[in-house]
């Protein structure tokens, strides 16, 4: 099973290597190329917020799984200001940055889950996960390899 | 890097050949914007097909390069939108409208000759 990832998010340069890392995790995970995609864009705009309001941050993608799913959680800490008004902010067309607002909510709407703590004067954390569903083949394989089959 | 920029006949056609970073995509815009002026160009062919994340930083700016070269004179059409990149822009609400948007380049450069040629049957 591939390793977490951990990446540094200093400037906009390193949105273009968080962007790609993330997609080569969600291909090794078995991700289509399509949930790649949406979680490459998904990772980019939290972290073009870290970018834009908080100086940069850090991101962790952390791979998981349980019986019956595998998935990818992605971890999004800064120590900016936070965000007053989170509802707020996770509503189409808040933002007042370059984002047009639509970058947060998209987030949340593509991942399977999604949590941010932004007002507790700790700067924010993003926490989301995507799922996908593992089949019979992918478990016995596992099964077998555990020297259960 | 910074995205090549030819000159084909009265247009001009950036073929981006890697994902960029925001101050890249900046950087088209200015230089396209200058472009249009110095080569006196119609029309500008964006190709966008090696981008494989379109967000919302990147959706704005293809706009905003549009209406920059529109203000300056030039249609822009947007060619090579990957498929899995089309739903992840549909998932997150973006789109490029109006911005004219074409398959490949050759659909394009149809599109191109069809404006400018009206433009000129109406005297522009």
């Amino acid at each position: 099973m591939a390793g977490e990832v951990r990446l540094a998010i200093a400037s906009d340069a390193d949105l273009v290597q968080a962007r790609a890392e993330a997609r080569a995790l969600a291909g090794e995970l078995g991700f289509s190329r399509t949930d790649a995609t949406l979680i490459a864009t998904a990772i980019s705009e939290i972290a073009r917020n870290m970018v834009v309001h908080a100086d940069g941050g850090e991101i962790v993608l952390v791979p998981t799984s349980d019986d019956v799913r595998s998935g990818v959680e992605v971890i999004a800490r800064d120590s900016g200001p936070g965000i007053d008004d989170v509802e707020r902010a996770l509503q189409e067309g808040s933002g007042t940055g370059d984002g047009l607002g639509l970058g947060l909510p998209g987030a949340r709407r593509v991942m399977d889950e999604f949590e941010i703590a932004a007002n507790d004067g700790r700067g924010t954390v993003v926490r989301m996960r995507k799922w996908r569903v593992r089949d019979e083949l992918e478990r016995l394989r596992e099964g077998r390899l555990n020297g259960y089959g | 890097m910074t995205v090549p920029i030819l000159k084909q006949g009265g247009y001009l056609i950036a073929s981006i050949q890697s994902a960029l970073s925001d101050s890249e995509v900046l950087e088209l815009r200015d230089s396209l914007a200058e472009r249009v002026g110095t080569l006196r160009s119609q029309g500008i062919v964006i190709d966008v097909a090696a981008l494989d994340v379109i967000d919302s930083f990147a959706a704005r700016s293809l706009k905003t390069i549009a209406q920059t070269a529109k203000l300056r004179g030039a249609d822009t059409v947007i060619v090579g939108i990957q498929p899995d990149v089309a739903v992840a822009m549909v998932q997150f609400r973006l789109d490029l409208s109006p911005v004219q948007t074409a398959l490949d380049l050759e659909e394009a450069l149809a599109i191109l000759d069809e404006r400018t040629k009206k433009g000129r049957a109406n005297g522009r």
